[in-house]
């Protein structure tokens, strides 16, 4: 759909963008990651709130993660998550095995380094969303082989 | 999970919102780092010219559009397929010179502001839709076709609708669009 191509294209100029200022600035790469997922956190805060509007109350942590995977994942990105693990003590470990933001950049371990900023706003607007509906949380991301991520 | 007609045209809107409130953090992260409205809007139209030089690809493999005569046919074709394809709305345009080379676009519902009540009082000259105007100024120049876009009205200033208007500098050169 259109609205992707906007979307992708203004998700990496936001990206390019914030790290070509600070490079001019003092050029600290820590904080235009933490700028990156603030900003995603803002707006999975408001997406999930227009999303949820008329579902039902969720019954669990389990279903909330299974509710992200499945309809978050797939209204934002067009495809479920392939594969959701857990330790059933609080941590989940999705994986996406072909994440849009990364399928333009490469497909396999060239410019590995750079994946992590892509990741920081989708991380962001995970911990945004379940925030809002009610888990803190602290949401990391791994990248070993493009464009599959964790 | 059913996919009911009503739950696709919904999941369309969420995407159309997920954009629309990516670019409102943006503009709020922008504000926080620079202190002057200039150069946020700066900022915004640098990023709308790059954003723009990759969009015309997408647009013109998406829509498959004959090459444009005149510039007015160009002005109709962003205001009736692009503003369409993306942002679902359609402006209206209308010719503000008699040379044929300035157009305006008249919005009356601008998407990208939807969730954006007013300006906050000490950023009373931020353009916040600049980035429009950049992705335009970048798509036309990627067709050979130099303008400059700059806001004329703007409903969070005040004014009664929003209008962008398009001035083109140059004629297109004829050679250039023989050899493609």
């Amino acid at each position: 759909m259109a609205d992707e191509a906007l979307f992708l294209l203004l998700h990496s100029e936001m990206v390019a963008g914030l790290y070509r200022a600070a490079e001019l600035g003092e050029g600290e790469n820590g904080r235009c990651t933490t700028k990156l997922e603030s900003m995603g956190f803002r707006v999975g805060q408001g997406l999930i709130e227009r999303f949820t509007k008329d579902t039902a109350r969720f019954k669990d942590e389990l279903d909330i993660m299974k509710f992200i995977c499945k309809d978050f994942w797939t209204t934002v990105f067009k495809k479920q998550i392939d594969n959701l693990r857990t330790n059933h003590q609080g941590i989940y470990v999705l994986q996406d095995n072909k994440f849009r933001l990364l399928t333009q950049m490469s497909a396999g371990k060239q410019y590995l380094e750079h994946a992590p900023k892509y990741l920081a706003f989708t991380c962001g607007l995970i911990r945004g969303g379940l925030s809002n509906l009610g888990i803190k949380s602290i949401v990391t991301a791994e990248v070993s082989s493009m464009p599959a991520c964790k | 999970m059913s996919w009911s007609p009503g739950r696709k045209q919904e999941n369309h809107k969420i995407s159309r919102e997920l954009f629309v409130l990516t670019y409102g953090a943006l503009v709020a992260q922008l504000c926080k780092d620079y202190e002057k409205d200039e150069e946020v809007n700066t900022c915004l139209d640098k990023m709308g010219y790059s954003i723009g030089v990759r969009l015309i690809d997408d647009f013109l493999a998406r829509s498959s559009v004959k090459k444009c005569r005149s510039y007015s046919e160009t002005a109709d074709m962003i205001a009736q397929v692009a503003f369409k394809t993306y942002l679902g709305v359609t402006p209206s345009v209308s010719c503000s010179s008699a040379a044929g080379n300035e157009f305006s676009l008249i919005l009356d519902k601008n998407p990208l502001v939807e969730f954006v009540e007013e300006l906050p009082a000490e950023r009373a000259s931020l353009c916040y839709c600049n980035l429009l105007c950049g992705v335009i100024r970048g798509a036309l120049e990627m067709v050979h076709l130099a303008a400059e876009v700059t806001f004329l009205q703007d409903r969070l200033k005040g004014d009664a609708v929003t209008e962008i208007g398009i001035t083109f500098l140059r004629k297109p050169e004829d050679r250039k669009y023989k050899r493609s």
